[in-house]
Parts: C-alpha cells; structure tokens; sequence
C-alpha cells in the first residue's frame, strides 16, 4: 500500500469528524491512531473504500476516547450525519488553522505536517533531528493554542504559503523526504485554492526540487549553480513548474513566490550557465525587491548585476548594502574573485568559512579558499622560475 | 558502559603538530579529511559505540541574569585568548581505554600533505546515574 496516497486522505477525514463537531485536538490524535490502523491491517486486507473506512475507525477512536461525563453529554449533541460541506473546503480550513498566525513558525510546520500531511510524531521528530518526547510536546502545545479558533472561518492563504515554504527549505533529513512532502501539500493546496501565489510556490519548488541530484557531489560537498550538470536535472518537473508558473503569470496578480519561480525558470531555461539570461534575472530582482523589500534579495540582486554588468557593478551594488547580512562575505568573496582580485577574494572566502551556517557551506567556501591560494602560489612560482 | 564526550578546540588546545589551516590545503587534502571523518562516524554507528556529534559555530556570546524586570545581560565575542570549542563528538564505550583508543583515531585525520593532523581532542567522561546495586 502507498503510505503517501493514504496520508493524502487524512485532511478530508479530519475535516468530516470536525464537522461532525469532534474539537479538533481529540479529532486530530483520533484520525492518527486510524492511519496506524490502516498502516498495519491494509496491507493483507485493504478496505474497498479507504476514505470510508477511515472516517468510521477515526470516529471510533473519537468515541472511545472521550467518555468523560462532559464529553458525553456534548456527544449526544454532535451530528451523526456530514453536513453538506466538501471535502475541498475542509482541507483548506485545515491548513488554514494549523498555519494559524498564533502559532510559532516550528509550531505551524509540525502541526500541519502532522494534521494536514499525516505523518506521525516519531516521522516529524526525526525529520527534523529532536526527541520524539520533544515534538510530541511541541505538538500538543500547538493544538491547545489554536484550540478557540473558529474553523469556519477563512485564514490567510499567505502564512500557509510560508510554512510549506519552511517545510521545503528545511534541509534535515530522516525516512521522510521534507522536499517531496512539501510538494505534495502544496500541489493539495493547489487542488483547494485558486490562487496565483499558490501556484507560484509549487512552481518554485518543482524547479528547485528539478535540480536537487546536481547539487551535491557523490562525496556530499556542494557544487554551485554554475558548474551544475544540467544534463542531470529533471526535465519534466521544469516542464510542470515552468507551465505552472506561466499560468500564475497569466493571471497578472504578481507575488513574492512567483518572482522567484520565474528566477529559478530562467536559469532551468539555460541549457549551459553561459547561457543564462542574467539582464532578466536582474529585472525579476527588481521586481522582488519591490515585493518584499528584503536585504536577502538585495544581496542576490548584487549577484545578478556582477554576471549581468561585469564584477565592478556587482561589487558596486553589494557596497549599498549592510555588511552584516548573512552570506554578504561569501558574495564580496565571489565578486571579487570574478574581479581578477584573488589576494582578496581567498582571504574573503577565509572569513565568510568563518560565517557560514551550515557545514556544507562552510567546507565550500573553505575549499574556495583553498582553490585560490593554491593558484597564487602556482602563479608566484611560475614567476619565480622566469 | 560509559559515555564520553570528545570535544574538539578552535583555540585553547595545545597546538596540533601538523597545524596547517584548512584554505591552504589542496582540494583532494580537504575531500580525503573530510572522508575521514566521516567515516570515523560511520564506523562508530556500526559498532555500537556513536551517540550524537555537532560542528559549532566559531562565534559564541556569554548570557547571564540580571536581575527581575531585566533583559540578560550579554558579553563577547572575546578575543583571541579564550578557549573555543569547535564541536563534539559523544560516544559510549566500554572502558576509558577505549575512549582513548578512538579520541587517537579522530586526532589522526589527515592535514596538509595527507599527513595525520595529531589534533589535541579533549575527552570528558559523563558523570553518570547512580547505581542500582551500591553494596
């Protein structure tokens, strides 16, 4: 059985016991003790209607687990039958409330990838390199908080964008592959709202995600955008994302997510990094740094400009910018190598090491380092020879 | 059993006998360290022995209380005097002399050259729960 096709169904089936006026928490733990169910019974009996079978087992759960006096009193209350709602509005509310402006960002991510994706605790715990104990903890925190909120009532499409965001850049790992589950979510939200910056966010993930086996080399370090083999990205996840994005475009309501889609559609465009359209890239980080007005776009702006107008301009445009901002170094480094200016650039690369935040980029630009001094002291000894 | 930490030093270590900074080894000198290690990891996870290891960050703030009503109070980065730990390793092991023995291995990761850096790692056992059976 395909554990991804049945965790899709765990938004409808917590949408219909909520529905059914079960409160959320207790609907929320109920449906995960039917995934476990089904998990360990459907591989030699499966049930002819999945859905089904998981609705009555969770509302079972449901039952069982609330037979304090109160709670049956309140239970002689509650509907037996669906309300005529779909199942297409109850997945949106769902991700809605667990994307709930009241939550904590690590909060949001774990209670959607738990209520809306299905995954359990232990699955969520190891993907993100915590205690089981911890998460369960976090989780639980996180119900209670959104414990009073109406679910009838429409949320921000755009807080829900920002945690299937989180959930896609996260790089830990664990049996669950974050990347793949973000896609999912964001391809069912798709599916439930009809909105252009959704569709902008699954576009830029599908052309991220096209790259993802030309990123690492075999022993693990980085290999940059440029000396990618673009013979090994995923031809048809940059046909979907680029055809998706186009849609989105068309629709000419323009958004943060969208902007970058569009960026990371330019480079998919470029069969050899020589190739790449860097005036476009620079006018699409225009257009972002009017959207959002972030540093962080300033700073790959000046990126763009360096390969669009020569060095000079890039290191021009990074001199406006604060020389603080994370990866500042690692990009005055780079610029300054494209400048001829290796004495200063190796000793840039030194520092930004010294900067990075994670070890991947901190032996990459190390190795950077390494790759200049080596080629000085190459060039002084040809010198010296002459 | 007992756990030990294997604690690895920026600065505050004596210093190591192949003490080359990393920016001016040859590419092939950084993958074959870095291999090492892990692998050093790797092998410990098959015998039983890995708990858990994390790199740090070189910069590092001091934090105490200031009293009710206050925002902490913060200090540093120091200068270059302070002792500066780099990362940890945790395993757990049979004896000290095991302990010992893999501390070894971990100081003999390859440097500048392809020759064993001979790292100063400094190892601390856990103070551990108390004994059941105590007579």
């Amino acid at each position: 059985m395909n554990e991804a096709l049945l965790r899709s169904l765990t938004p409808e089936v917590l949408g219909i016991l909520v529905r059914r006026g079960a409160d959320f928490a207790a609907a929320e733990d109920a449906v995960q003790d039917a995934l476990v169910e089904a998990l360990r019974v459907w591989s030699a009996d499966p049930p002819r209607d999945p859905k089904g079978w998981l609705v009555t087992v969770a509302w079972r759960r449901f039952l069982d687990a609330t037979r304090a006096d109160a709670a049956r009193r309140r239970r002689e209350d509650l509907v037996d039958e669906e309300p005529p709602v779909s199942a297409v509005d109850d997945t949106l509310q769902l991700y809605f409330l667990c994307a709930h402006p009241s939550l904590t960002p690590s909060s949001a991510v774990a209670l959607t990838l738990r209520a809306v994706g299905g995954l359990s605790t232990r699955q969520i715990a190891q993907a993100y390199l915590v205690p089981e104990a911890t998460m369960a903890q976090r989780i639980s925190r996180a119900k209670r908080t959104v414990m009073g909120v109406r679910f009838d009532q429409p949320g921000d499409v755009t807080t829900v964008l920002r945690v299937l965001y989180l959930v896609f850049n996260e790089g830990y790992s664990g049996d669950v592959d974050l990347a793949a589950e973000a896609i999912r979510l964001t391809r069912q939200l798709v599916a439930a709202i009809n909105h252009p910056e959704v569709a902008g966010l699954l576009a830029l993930m599908l052309l991220h995600h096209a790259r993802r086996a030309s990123r690492t080399a075999p022993d693990g370090s980085l290999v940059p955008l440029a000396e990618q083999d673009r013979g090994r990205w995923d031809t048809s996840l940059i046909a979907e994302g680029i055809e998706t994005l186009q849609a989105a475009l068309a629709r000419d309501r323009l958004g943060e997510y969208q902007a970058q889609a569009a960026i990371a559609a330019l480079h998919a465009d470029a069969p050899r990094a020589e190739e790449t359209d860097w005036v476009q890239i620079v006018e699409w980080y225009d257009e972002l740094a009017r959207l959002t007005d972030s540093p962080i776009v300033r700073l790959n702006r000046a990126v763009a400009v360096g390969e669009a107008d020569g060095a000079r301009a890039g290191l021009a445009a990074l001199a406006a910018l604060d020389g603080g901002l994370p990866r500042h170094t690692a990009v005055a480094a780079h610029l300054h190598e494209r400048a001829g200016d290796l004495a200063t650039a190796a000793r840039l690369y030194v520092e930004a090491a010294r900067q990075a935040t994670n070890l991947a980029e901190r032996d990459h630009l190390t190795r950077q380092a390494a790759r200049l001094n080596a080629a000085r002291l190459n060039a002084a000894r040809l010198n010296a020879g002459r | 059993m007992a756990k030990y930490l294997l604690l690895k030093h920026y600065r505050g270590a004596p210093p190591a006998v192949n003490d080359v900074p990393m920016d001016q080894w040859t590419q092939e000198e950084i993958s074959a360290h870095i291999q090492y290690m892990n692998d050093f990891a790797a092998r410990l996870e098959q015998t039983g022995e890995y708990v858990d290891g994390q790199a740090l960050a070189p910069e590092g703030t001091f934090v105490r209380y200031d009293g009710e009503g206050r925002p902490p109070v913060t200090d540093g980065p120091f200068a270059e005097t302070k002792d500066l730990i780099a990362g940890w390793m945790v395993i757990d092991v049979d004896s000290y002399e095991r302990a010992v023995e893999l501390a070894g291995e971990l100081s003999a990761a390859p440097g500048k050259g392809g020759r064993p850096i001979h790292e100063w790692l400094e190892l601390r056992p856990f103070l551990s729960a108390p004994p059941t059976i105590t007579e």
